[in-house]
């Protein structure tokens, strides 16, 4: 990517200057190196969204930030309903509130060692993987309705994962703005056999152990210390935010023509806040935000059960859940006044700093936690929410290492047994539904998320607290 | 089936192209490229057919909602296509998808495409008829 005309903005920050038809300024985070990596797409992706109606403050780039729909992977934008706002697809993409969620199990690396292969083909047998894997949970219409409105609460119900877990997920395990009625039942009946699934992709569960820690008092506020084994699930809302997705690019394809949005990029398909095609879509990302949180609780669930057969008597202990695929409504100062702003995040993650009053208790000195997950041959991290990143991104950060090569790229270079004895000669144990998935997700077609996660560090967006070296990896 | 379906790189995610003698060729050899994402089609056989109808208002348009309207037929079946029919005029595509229930034990899978999007959508005419090409997100 061009970099040469950006103006330096703070440590691992640049800017370019609101020119033209852009509403604001664009603003890149990470280092020059990062930068410089990026396909000129990005750029050229992110200047669109500068120049969306009602947008506010800037249009933000994270330092993993790639080539997207519409919106880059890794952008952040916020729009002000009295100022024209709107609701882009581009900005939340097809898997609505993808994320991560990571439980410490309460074992030393000592412990699990011995017994790692019979954990990892527990976890591979317990949580479905793969193209066209199903659940163990049937729902009918009436079902699904019933977890889009409730969320993580509806799988608690169910008996997945204790009920004190709801208040370590973002939004407290639901939020309210969902409304099921705004879902197609093509997507609900898509979902019906996929409560509790992985995906594929880059969607997994990670067996890691902690092997540093950089923050102390952080990582004892998330109950993290060095050695102890946690297990990290990446999933989102499967088919039934894959439809929501599809349905309203149609529908906001639609609106942006009607309204006469002037729309630099067609992916950037958006409708205003306040019209009814906003309302709706609006309601509908509630409702997927409400599935993938669901989803998630599910999964923690099954890994409770896991862990008990296992290892019997040992109970995980959920330390957080965040999403990165999401459109919230919040709170933010704008010209140093509180503003309702729509605060799309497409491959970033809400990263709220200390005091913040939507934390929960235990986290509140501290800052949230957030986590990024790396490759399966990789580290991940363990980060928590600044009060820069409020100013700087509207409390947001990093969501992973972003790809560094494309897919077709990666079968050219690897072949599946070479990735699997990579990872066995770094004491990685992989258990993968599809052999080219593994080529594909080779850790080398990955940026080094390292890179990323000190791009966010130094920025400000968010602070690392402790780094998480994978034993194991359940692959769909 | 005619046409000629293939792939390209995209950053994250993979492109599909099908070229094709006539716009349905085209299509249908860029569905079969979608659908070769997902799992090694040499072992999937065409044994049950689906009907599919669309509309959309411009040419890109239709080829994304194709795309997704049999991803979504798949999935509400649990089956993978392998060869396709369709005959495209005034912005209305009716079509055949033929293929059989995802059986783990015996496809090889690839991975899920979670949705096609308008990035690098292109259908033009070409020397040997149509290109249709766009990216879908996996």
């Amino acid at each position: 990517m061009r970099t040469d005309d950006l103006e330096p903005a703070g440590d691992a920050i640049r800017e370019i200057r609101r020119s033209g038809d852009m509403r604001v300024p664009v603003r890149f985070t990470g280092d020059d190196e990062l930068l410089a990596a990026m396909d000129d797409k990005v750029r050229e992706q992110i200047e669109n969204v500068a120049r969306l109606p009602g947008i506010v403050g800037a249009a933000i780039c994270m330092p993993d930030a790639h080539w997207g729909y519409g919106f880059p992977i890794g952008g952040v934008a916020a729009f002000d309903p009295e100022q024209g706002g709107v609701l882009s697809m581009g900005g939340v993409g097809f898997d609505i509130s993808c994320g991560v969620r990571l439980y410490k199990t309460g074992l030393s690396e000592a412990e699990v060692q011995p017994r790692k292969s019979e954990l990892a083909d527990a976890l591979f047998s317990a949580v479905p993987s793969g193209v066209g894997s199903e659940g163990k949970i049937a729902l009918d219409v009436d079902g699904i309705d019933e977890v889009l409105r409730d969320g993580a609460y509806w799988a608690v119900r169910r008996g997945y994962g204790p009920e004190e877990e709801l208040e370590l997920v973002e939004e407290r395990g639901r939020v309210a703005s969902a409304d099921p009625k705004e879902v197609s039942n093509v997507a609900k009946r898509r979902q019906r056999a996929e409560m509790g699934t992985l995906g594929s992709g880059n969607h997994y569960l990670e067996v890691q152990v902690v092997d540093r820690v950089f923050d102390e008092p952080a990582a004892a506020a998330y109950g993290l210390a060095l050695g102890d084994v946690a297990i990290m699930i990446h999933c989102g809302s499967r088919a039934l935010g894959h439809q929501v997705g599809t349905d309203y690019l149609a529908v906001l394809a639609e609106a942006a023509r009607r309204y006469r949005i002037p729309v630099p990029d067609r992916e950037l398909a958006c409708a205003p806040i306040g019209s009814p095609e906003g309302k709706r879509y609006f309601a509908a990302v509630g409702a997927g935000v409400n599935c993938a949180l669901a989803n998630r609780q599910v999964i923690g669930g099954l890994v409770h059960r896991v862990i008990g057969q296992v290892f019997p008597g040992q109970r995980p202990r959920l330390v957080y859940d965040v999403s990165h695929n999401t459109c919230k409504l919040e709170e933010h100062l704008v010209d140093g006044k509180p503003r309702p702003l729509y605060v799309h995040r497409k491959g970033a993650t809400r990263a709220w700093g200390p005091r913040h009053p939507g934390l929960p208790a235990p986290y509140r000195d501290v800052g949230q936690p957030v986590f990024i997950g790396g490759t399966m041959g990789t580290f991940s991290f363990v980060l928590r929410g600044t009060e820069r990143s409020a100013a700087l991104a509207f409390g947001s950060t990093c969501h992973g290492a972003g790809r560094a090569m494309s897919r077709k790229e990666a079968t050219r270079r690897w072949t599946a047994d070479q990735v699997v004895a990579q990872l066995d000669a770094r004491g990685i144990a992989l258990r993968a539904a599809s052999r080219r998935g593994v080529v594909e997700e080779a850790p080398g077609a990955y940026k080094d998320v390292e890179t990323v996660v000190d791009g966010a560090h130094r920025a400000g967006l968010s602070a690392k607290v402790a780094r998480l070296r994978p034993i194991a990896c359940i692959k769909g | 089936m005619a046409g000629r379906a293939s792939t390209f790189d995209h950053d994250a995610d993979v492109g599909v192209r099908g070229e094709g003698g006539t716009l349905g060729d085209a299509f249908c050899a860029a569905a079969r490229a979608m659908f070769s994402i997902m799992v090694d089609l040499e072992g999937v056989r065409g044994t049950e057919a689906v009907p599919i109808e669309c509309s959309a208002p411009d040419s890109e348009l239709l080829l994304v909602t194709w795309l997704n309207a049999l991803l979504a037929e798949a999935d509400l079946r649990g089956m993978v296509f392998e060869d396709f029919d369709a005959s495209i005029a005034e912005g209305r595509l009716r079509g055949k998808a033929w293929g059989e229930r995802l059986d783990p034990a015996r496809h090889v899978r690839g991975v899920e495409v979670k949705g096609a999007t308008l990035t690098e959508a292109r259908v033009v005419r070409a020397a040997s008829g149509y290109l249709a090409q766009t990216v879908v997100d996996v």
